[in-house]
């Protein structure tokens, strides 16, 4: 006796609407903007995973270094937010043992680096700087910062924010810099103090600096570019 | 070796597709990344190239572009892993890589498409100027790849952007590669709507097998 068709659709027919499905999800705005945000967080989460703390950025002799009037400026809302430098202070706080301010003068006791490294902007220009400053990992020291935290918030003169991963601060070559080509830091190139992290794009290295605070959590308000839509890794 | 029931196997099938569609956003998503900074020269003084018209611009924006690109870099490169995977643990890799002995083939075929010459006997799933185009573009995709891999990550990767040049030069073979697809495209296209719907659907439900 002839059977009548299954109702339940078969296996062939379920896989045939897979295109129909992946093309809705391109078309409706929001799940196609659910779909590249995730792709960006898996991007992120493998970048994180693939740091190896071992590896350096390439360091460059004084004669391959771009000419400082080559070194371009990108400034969140202006290039001069107007610091008094002699009431600067950076205020330290979160998971460390001595919060609190400190002075440049604090900083100067740390042993002074210099490195020449390559600045890439995520736009897709790069240049050479001449940077100079105090190791991050050692200004963490000077605070008894939680070597185990997640991650650096820094916050800026001008309301320019970022979050940086633990890993990352650490770096050998991570720099609270003072000091670009010989000479302190232009206000525009943000004096007192900026981060120099050859491991990361240029959006990664505030300047202007007025905060540390070191906490376990990766909050929602994670970075000026990041929350516009970023990597917040932005690692190299 | 088993016979399959197919010209296309449902894996090769979906590779393709996912490579096409992969492509394409990447092509698009490239050219809006490109606009933010359409030089590979100096910053300072600026000179651009040309800024790719909006039209073709995938991502409205630097950050919206990014997204697209990374997520449908990370999905080509999954679809490409399982390709050539697929391809070398079944071995029919043969029937669309291009060897020294299909060079004699190529000028038959294109005689045979473009001036009227005989057509040539088949002697696989792919002809020589199939397998020589595919090739070709299969290569171009990893090209795109390793040299993508190599701006991503220029200091993890430093021993990688050093061979190809620096990473300066790196960003210009991305953009090459991507040049090379836009070139094997419209060619594609092409020969697939001249040679039929038959063979198109095929691409899709696998067509049958050759006997």
């Amino acid at each position: 006796m002839p059977v009548p068709p299954s109702p339940r659709p078969t296996r062939r027919e379920l896989l045939k609407m897979l295109p129909v499905a992946g093309a809705a999800v391109l078309l409706h705005p929001d799940w196609r903007s659910h779909l590249v945000a995730h792709g960006l967080a898996l991007s992120d989460a493998i970048s994180e995973l693939t740091f190896n703390p071992r590896v350096s950025a390439p360091a460059y002799a004084d004669h391959e270094v771009t000419p400082f009037d080559r070194f371009p400026l990108n400034s969140y809302l202006v290039h001069d937010p107007e610091i008094d430098l002699d009431e600067w202070r950076l205020e330290v706080s979160g998971r460390v043992a001595r919060p609190g301010e400190y002075s440049l003068r604090d900083l100067s006791q740390l042993p002074r680096v210099r490195q020449n490294t390559r600045h890439i902007c995520i736009e897709g220009w790069d240049v050479v700087g001449s940077f100079g400053g105090v190791r991050l990992a050692d200004v963490l020291r000077l605070v008894g910062a939680d070597p185990y935290a997640r991650v650096l918030e820094i916050s800026c003169a001008d309301d320019y924010y970022d979050s940086l991963d633990m890993a990352t601060a650490w770096h050998w070559q991570s720099l609270l810099c003072d000091e670009m080509y010989g000479r302190p830091l232009t206000r525009e190139h943000g004096a007192p103090l900026r981060l120099v992290l050859p491991t990361k794009l240029g959006y990664k290295q505030p300047k202007s600096i007025v905060g540390f605070r070191v906490s376990d959590v990766l909050g929602p308000k994670r970075g000026y570019w990041v929350d516009q839509g970023y990597s917040w890794y932005g690692g190299l | 070796m088993n016979v399959n029931r197919f010209e296309h196997p449902a894996v090769v099938r979906v590779c393709h597709w996912a490579f096409a569609l992969a492509v394409l956003v990447l092509i698009g998503s490239a050219l809006e990344v490109f606009a933010a900074f359409p030089s590979f020269g100096e910053k300072l003084p600026q000179s651009d190239l040309f800024v790719p018209p909006s039209i073709v611009r995938v991502g409205g924006w630097l950050g919206g572009a990014l997204q697209w690109h990374f997520t449908f870099a990370w999905l080509l490169t999954a679809a490409m892993v399982i390709y050539v995977a697929y391809q070398i643990v079944t071995g029919h890799g043969g029937q669309v890589l291009f060897t020294m002995r299909d060079v004699r083939g190529v000028w038959p075929m294109a005689r045979h498409y473009f001036l009227s010459g005989p057509k040539p006997e088949v002697t696989g799933t792919y002809n020589p100027l199939q397998k020589l185009a595919y090739s070709v573009a299969l290569f171009l995709i990893v090209v795109s790849l390793v040299t993508g891999f190599a701006l991503y990550k220029p200091v993890q990767l430093s021993w990688l952007v050093d061979a190809l040049g620096g990473f300066r030069l790196t960003r210009i073979w991305h953009f090459a590669a991507m040049c090379g697809l836009l070139a094997f495209i419209p060619g594609h296209l092409v020969m697939v709507a001249l040679h039929g719907w038959r063979n198109f659907v095929g691409m899709w439900t696998g067509g049958s097998c050759l006997k």
